[in-house]
Formats: C-alpha cells, structure tokens, sequence
C-alpha cells in the first residue's frame, strides 16, 4: 500500500476543498472548516485501504464538515446586526457578492448543496458531480434538479 | 441557461491563506499526536536542506540535489505518510545547524530517529556519530568500531547511505591514506565541511 505523503493532498487540493466550502458554509468559516477536514483526513489517513480516489475521499469529508458547520450555525444564528457589532462582518470585509442566494445554497439540505455546488461552482458534468459525492449520476442529477428547484423558489419570493 | 444559474457560476471567490493554513494544520496535528513527520526547507552555506523530524528526532537531512519526491515517497512509506511540511517542527534543528555552521556549536543534542537505518549500517552511522567535531576516522576503524574490522567496504556503503548528513557527520570517514573518500552529497560539501572543521587533509 502506497499513500503519497499527506502534504501532496494539501498541496494538490486544499484550494479546491477551500472553493468548495466557501460556497458551503461562507468565507469567515470555511478556513475553519478546511482545517477541520484536513485533520480529519490525517487521522484517518493511514487506515486507508486503497489511494484510488483520495480526492472524492477528501470531498466527502468536507462534505460532512460543511454539514456540520451549517448545522451549528442554524443553532447559534447570528444575526446581521449581531455581526457588525461583534465583528462578525468586519472579518469578511468584502462581503459577498449576492450573498442572499449564498445563504439559500447554504440552507439547501446537504446533499442537494454539495450537489449545486459541484454543478455550477465547478461546472462538473453531472457524472463527476456524481464521482465527487460518490452517489450515482441519475442522483446528482436528480439532487441538482431539487436544489435549484428550492432556491427558484427562495429567490422568487 | 437561466439567471439563476449563471449566478452560482459566479460564485464568491476568496483567495485561501496557504501559510495560515500550514501554520493551523501543523498546529492542530502536533496538538492531536497526528503529525508523524514534519519537515521544512534550511538555508545553509551548502545550499539548501530540507530536515525531516519526527516525535523521537531528527530523522533525515536532504540535500539540494536529491529530489524531494523520492524523498518524500520513502519517508511516507517506512515511517508514515502523516507528513507535514511544518516549520515550526523543525526550529531546534535549525538552530543547532546554523550554530554548527557559524562554529558556535561543535556537537549536535538533537535527539536522533534511527528509523531509516537497519543492521550493520545502523551500528556504523552510531559509531560515526561519536566521531568529534575537528576528529577524523578510517572506513576500517568505523567498521571496527562497529564489531566488523574488515568491512571497510561495507562501512564505505553504510555511510553512503545515512539519512542524516552533518549531524550524524559521515563527513569524518576517510580513506586510511587520507584520500577523501566519497560522499553522498558529493565530494565538495565533504571538502567544505571537513575545511570548516579544520580537518581537511593538507594535501587535498
């Protein structure tokens, strides 16, 4: 069993996982949550039984991490206000383009927002978006469809 | 397509913060027992160095030459593939080296990771690593040394195999004649290092 050192996957894809949580969970937490990944990753590194897809495998825990950090965000909400006072907002400082429709990809249920997120962040062919997440392509497809089909809802209103 | 998909295309980007994130990671992963290895690049008169420490030590000292990759892969295969480009990790190695070079220090404390070495080579490169600073020794006294008085030959290769140049000083072993010998990191850094400890052979 070969594994490349775990430096090569930082340096092969820490830049993407960074893009992808960004658009998971925001910028002023997405650091975080790369690390969080990361570490995980190193601790379950050399249990790993083959290097075939170690990229998939560092989506999927980005995947949960960006769930989780989603999830603990919905239970401590801070508000608008409450940023600008704490800070919140000064850490960010170039807030958003369009952060409205960020906020609703964020709310999406999980997989349908890694989903969208593969789809168009990345512009992934929904067989990859498929490979990434490791579900099926009729899945993607189909999380994909659901998605955007919440977030039409969400804009229009 | 439709406006709200051009606009996930347009999604936010945010430049990531490499060095935030080696300074986080290594952090994190010393703080949790999982950072197996650490390295980091040097500086020193002999052209740069890439150091490789572990919980237990020094493990392994590269020179410029020898490309990193390779390196790399064999520590992530016989040691572990938890590796961490960390610098932090790797300060007291630093200091001592830059003591050693400024000749502030004559004798290395860092603990040794013996991890790479195995069988005779092992007992050779602990016989050479008592050598002293300003000391040389033949191929056949190391080999002596390591119980083995007429493997000169096979100390030769030892010692061309150590993982750990200048700290574990293979520098130190010539030929019994005074010839220089080889060196893994090629005759003028044996040449430099022996200069610098005032032992190069006068007819060199």
């Amino acid at each position: 069993m070969h594994l490349p050192p775990f430096q090569r996957l930082v340096d092969d894809h820490a830049a993407e996982l960074h893009r992808f949580l960004v658009a998971s969970v925001g910028r002023t937490d997405a650091e975080d949550c790369l690390q969080e990944t990361l570490l995980s990753a190193l601790r379950a590194y050399p249990r790993l039984r083959h290097a075939d897809n170690l990229r998939a495998w560092l989506y999927t825990i980005a995947h949960r991490k960006a769930t989780d950090s989603v999830r603990s965000r919905a239970r401590h909400p801070v508000s608008e206000l409450d940023g600008v006072a704490e800070g919140h907002v000064a850490s960010d400082p170039q807030p958003l383009p369009d952060d409205g429709l960020w906020r609703s990809v964020r709310a999406l249920p999980a997989k349908q927002r890694a989903a969208v997120i593969h789809r168009f962040v990345f512009d992934l062919a929904y067989r990859d978006v498929g490979e990434r997440m490791g579900i099926s392509e009729e899945a993607a497809r189909q999380n994909v469809s659901a998605g955007l089909r919440r977030l039409r809802m969400e804009v229009d209103r | 397509m439709t406006d709200l998909e051009q606009q996930l295309r347009d999604a936010p980007v945010a430049e990531l913060d490499r060095k935030a994130l080696t300074v986080g990671l290594a952090q994190r992963a010393g703080r949790s027992g999982l950072l197996d290895v650490a390295y980091a690049e040097l500086d020193s008169p002999i052209g740069e160095l890439i150091v490789f420490v572990t919980p237990h030590g020094l493990l392994r000292v590269k020179y410029a030459d020898e490309p990193i990759e390779g390196v790399l892969a064999e520590v992530a295969e016989r040691v572990s593939p938890r590796i961490l480009r960390a610098p932090s990790r790797t300060d007291p190695v630093r200091r001592e080296l830059d003591g050693y070079f400024a000749l502030r220090r004559q004798r290395f404390d860092l603990p040794i990771d013996w991890s790479l070495v195995r069988g005779f080579a092992g007992g050779v490169l602990r016989e050479t690593a008592r050598i002293p600073f300003g000391d040389v020794r033949s191929y056949g006294q190391v080999a002596a040394q390591a119980g083995s008085p007429r493997a000169a030959r096979a100390a030769g290769n030892a010692l061309g195999s150590n993982p750990i140049p200048i700290v574990v000083p293979c520098h130190r072993v010539l030929h019994a004649d005074g010839k220089l010998g080889g060196y893994s990191g090629g005759l003028d850094r044996k040449r430099f290092l022996l200069a610098l400890e005032g032992s190069l052979p006068k007819r060199m």
